[in-house]
């Protein structure tokens, strides 16, 4: 958890403040092609364009059309889901039909397609992610939504004259707080790797600096075959990093939400202290009265 | 000799925000044939001993202090080799929900089999038929033994969970709320067999309930927990005189069925949270008749009268 | 007495079981009416479908002589849950739960007033004014039951349907909650339907008793006509069931209700032929129904 949010921290902190301090990853600064040196510490481009200016102008452009695509994801998978759990009947049947079918689309074929006739750009790329995206949050809402419909405290809130609206947004939605945060996390990984295909694949605005045309210049420069790895090496280790560190936190937030996964420490430290082996039976830890 | 003797028996859990005891110093003996009742409220530590006995007790229970004396020897010396024989040949146990404790792929019968073979070394077909003889005796049709646990009632499936605690003969059966899920009418139904069971096979249990009133009718000893610790410890038929003022307060909780409708005043306030536990008698705050020392003193179980024992400073 | 609240001929049946078949009672104004059962007698289906949480497959419900929008039934006719643990929701305060039903009803017009009601609807279930602040799980089984019913207090209710209201508590506490109930029908006059499993508690607090078999309702009548000298075969059963320091264990009976006819003809140790078909729920002296073959007016 705590090494988790400790990349993420650093993360955003280069994404932020990074861009001020490396000058314009756009701009020819050296010869194309240098190796690491002291002035330009990752290397240069095929374009002769700082790496490393590349890296933190693009995590900047990358995160944040995760967080947007994540955010945007949730909200609507939020809105579609517990609608659709709460009212029933024919309103459930029409959102989860909806839903249905986009989770049989093909992702990716469809994110090419969409990609390939809308006007290039992160907005795009954003969009396509996020009707690819929703339906999953959509039917896990929905499913929670389903066990919290019929929960006393629910019911008690009806009775007390409630409406729908309120009961959704006040009594439903904070009591999923884990899911929908979890959800959010796994949805924001999904959008940054989507992402990078997409522009890997050159339908992103490959002027723009993001990860993803950074990948994807250095594949067009063929920088595999001529062993110019500082230009593809960087910005894939950095996106493994984020991925990692997404996945860890999503697992510490399953880990607090299931008091089954938490571990006894204070007894497991007092069985040790007196190296009282644990069986499946109860130990037998005496203290003098 | 007793079948059961439990000494100053300690449990704690351990837990990161500090030791939590729910048991605290409980003795009690139960001797051959009889049913002895433990009853408390929840949070009483009464299923809290009931599993301790069998060193059951999940993490981060543990036992920290006291002896549970069975058939001569000490429970709390056991090794897991020596646990895992003495489970079930000794003492067995019958919880609260049958259907979590069948298996629901496997017919009742086989399962019944398989809990003899794991401890005898006998054949498949011997013990198949010691699991219909064993169904036949808590009044279920031996020609059910290929029914699956969700194919019964919950009273039939009582019934086989009580058989499969027969089925190795311990001397001591533990009975955790065994009848609490049920509807009344089963409840009685239940109830009579064991008790009818118990006096033709004269096994000893323990009997672990809530409810009072049901206690009184079928134990021969009662012991009445409060906050961990035992509060009176009296043969059945005297609780319906008791000493102790919680017992007094409990007995007066029930409305009365026939008679004149009276006012009953149950006892005020809640038991205490044993995360913060009281210099004093736990009872002490909810008490009518406390006195100075209540507050700063806990009371020791003494014996008033022959078999009959309080904790109470007024007695 | 006027009736306040009427059920006729509810029926519910939920994908092909029939929980619920012709029941049919009044509760008059400030009556506690107790409904008791084993569990799937339906009982607590009875007293969801009067609170409209879940539609009747048959029959009506009125309530006050009138049809009544939802919020208007909301602001007369209040619910008390079983399992205190579970009615409260975990996420918000004590004083937030006793807040809405004042704001959502108008009960009141600013804030200060708000704050000075749900201090009094505290004070006013036996618990401190301090537990505003307090959430759900710092509480005990019996405050929380307190709390649920302060809630139902808000908005000054003619009727409250209490679901088990004292099954989930220790026995201590128990009283104490049956006695604020009949402090609330007494001094207010709030009419009651209290769901129960226990007939002592039934008799305690009620003025009568409909006892429920199989979704039928087999018997009614004054609550201590009823225990003392039941009529029904079921009835009889129940009571002789009860845990009775005084009487040994002895058997009776079990099978499934039956699928047609009366319902108990199953396990019935008078049962005889004519109890093929279904016996009507017709009354035997002015204040006494039973729904049986072999019991008639005479008798």
């Amino acid at each position: 958890m705590k090494l988790g949010l400790g990349i993420l921290g650093a993360f955003a902190v280069i994404a932020i403040f990074g861009p001020l301090f490396v000058g314009d990853p756009t701009l020819q600064v050296a010869v194309p092609m240098s190796s690491p040196s002291w002035a330009h510490w990752l290397g240069t481009t095929g374009q002769g364009q700082d790496v490393l200016a590349q890296l933190v102008c693009g995590a900047r452009t990358s995160l944040v059309i995760g967080i947007f695509v994540g955010l945007s994801q949730i909200a609507v998978g939020a809105l579609v889901g517990t609608t659709a759990g709460y009212f029933g009947g024919w309103v459930d049947d029409v959102l989860t039909t909806i839903v249905n079918i986009f989770l049989i689309m093909p992702g990716l074929p469809l994110m090419v397609i969409i990609a390939a006739y809308l006007p290039t750009g992160s907005l795009t790329i954003a969009l396509v992610l996020v009707v690819t995206g929703w339906a999953w949050s959509a039917r896990v809402i929905r499913a929670q939504t389903l066990s919290l419909r019929d929960k006393d405290f629910v019911l008690a809130a009806t009775v007390s004259g409630e409406r729908g609206l309120r009961i959704i947004v006040a009594h439903i939605m904070p009591n999923m707080t884990s899911l929908l945060v979890s959800s959010f996390i796994g949805a924001t990984l999904y959008a940054i790797g989507a992402e990078v295909a997409l522009e890997f694949l050159g339908l992103g605005d490959v002027s723009k600096v993001t990860w993803g045309t950074n990948l994807f210049w250095a594949s067009n420069d063929s920088a595999l075959m001529t062993g110019a790895w500082w230009t593809f090496v960087p910005t894939g280790a950095c996106i493994a990093l984020v991925g990692f560190a997404l996945a860890m936190v999503n697992g510490a937030i399953d880990e607090l939400g299931n008091p089954r996964l938490r571990r006894e420490d204070a007894f497991l430290a007092e069985a040790a202290a007196r190296g009282v082996a644990l069986g499946v039976s109860t130990p037998v830890l005496r203290r003098e009265a | 000799m007793s079948r059961l003797v439990v000494e100053d028996l300690r449990v704690e859990y351990l837990t990161a925000k500090g030791r939590v005891r729910v048991v605290d110093g409980v003795s009690f003996e139960v001797g051959p044939g009889e049913i002895f009742g433990l009853a408390g409220e929840s949070g009483s530590g009464k299923s809290t001993i009931a599993l301790a006995v069998l060193r059951l007790l999940k993490q981060p229970a543990a036992i920290t202090g006291g002896r549970i004396v069975v058939g001569g020897r000490d429970v709390t010396a056991m090794s897991e080799d020596e646990l895992r024989r003495f489970r079930w040949r000794e003492v067995s146990l019958v919880t609260q929900s049958a259907m979590s404790a069948l298996n629901p792929v496997i017919p009742i019968g086989e399962q019944i089999a398989d809990a003899i073979e794991a401890h005898e070394s006998v054949a498949r077909k011997p013990a198949l038929a010691r699991a219909a003889e064993l169904l036949s005796l808590v009044g279920i049709d031996p020609a059910r033994t290929k029914s699956f646990a969700h194919e019964l009632s919950g009273g039939m499936r009582q019934r086989v969970v009580i058989a499969m605690a027969l089925a190795l003969q311990p001397p001591l059966v533990i009975m955790d709320e065994p009848t609490t899920a049920l509807d009344v009418i089963v409840q009685r139904e239940i109830l009579s067999q064991i008790a009818k069971l118990q006096a033709q096979l004269g096994f000893s249990i323990l009997f672990i309930t809530h409810d009072l009133s049901l206690m009184i009718s079928l134990c021969t000893h009662i012991g009445v927990l409060y906050a961990g610790r035992l509060a009176e410890v009296a043969p059945a038929a005297k609780l319906t005189t008791p000493r102790h003022p919680y017992t007094q307060g409990l007995v007066t909780c029930f409305p009365a069925l026939h008679g004149p409708r009276t006012e009953l005043v149950g006892i005020a306030g809640a038991p205490p949270d044993p995360r913060y536990p009281a210099p004093g008698c736990a009872f002490e705050p909810r008490c009518t008749q406390r006195l100075a020392i209540c507050g700063t003193c806990a009371p020791a179980l003494v014996r008033i009268e022959k078999h009959h024992e309080v904790a109470c400073h007024r007695c | 007495m006027s009736s306040l609240l009427e059920v006729r001929g509810l029926g519910k049946t939920f994908s092909a079981h029939r929980a619920l078949a012709d029941v049919t009672f009044d509760v008059a104004r400030g009556e506690a009416v107790a409904l008791v059962g084993e569990s799937g007698s339906g009982k607590s289906t009875t007293a969801r479908v009067i609170a409209r949480l879940t539609p009747p497959t048959e029959g009506s419900v009125q309530f006050g002589g009138a049809r009544l929008s939802n919020r208007a039934f909301r602001a007369r006719v209040q619910m008390i849950f079983q399992d205190p643990f579970a009615s409260l929701d975990p996420i918000h305060t004590i004083g937030y739960h006793l807040a809405r039903p004042l704001v959502i009803h108008k009960r009141v017009t600013n804030k200060s007033e708000l704050g000075a009601r749900v201090r009094a609807l505290l004070e006013q279930v036996g618990l401190s004014a301090e537990l505003v602040r307090k959430h759900p799980h710092q509480l005990s089984g019996g405050q929380r039951q307190r709390v649920a019913i302060a809630r139902a207090l808000a908005v000054d209710p003619e009727l409250i349907l209490a679901d088990e209201p004292t099954s989930m508590l220790d026995a201590s506490i128990r009283i104490g909650i049956l006695n604020l109930l009949r402090d609330l029908k007494e001094q207010r006059g709030i009419a009651l339907v209290f769901i129960t499993h226990d007939l002592a508690s039934a008799r305690y607090l009620a003025d009568r008793t409909l006892v429920m078999y199989a979704g039928h309702i087999v018997e009614s009548g004054p609550s201590a006509e009823v225990m003392d000298a039941p009529k029904h075969p079921y009835t009889k059963l129940l009571l002789a069931s009860l845990p009775d320091p005084l009487r040994p264990f002895t058997s009776a009976p079990i099978s499934s209700p039956s699928k047609s006819g009366c319902p108990f003809a199953s396990r019935c140790p008078e049962v005889h032929e004519r109890c093929t078909s279904l016996p009507a729920l017709h009354s035997i002296t002015t204040t006494r129904s039973v729904r049986c073959h072999a019991v008639s007016a005479s008798s």
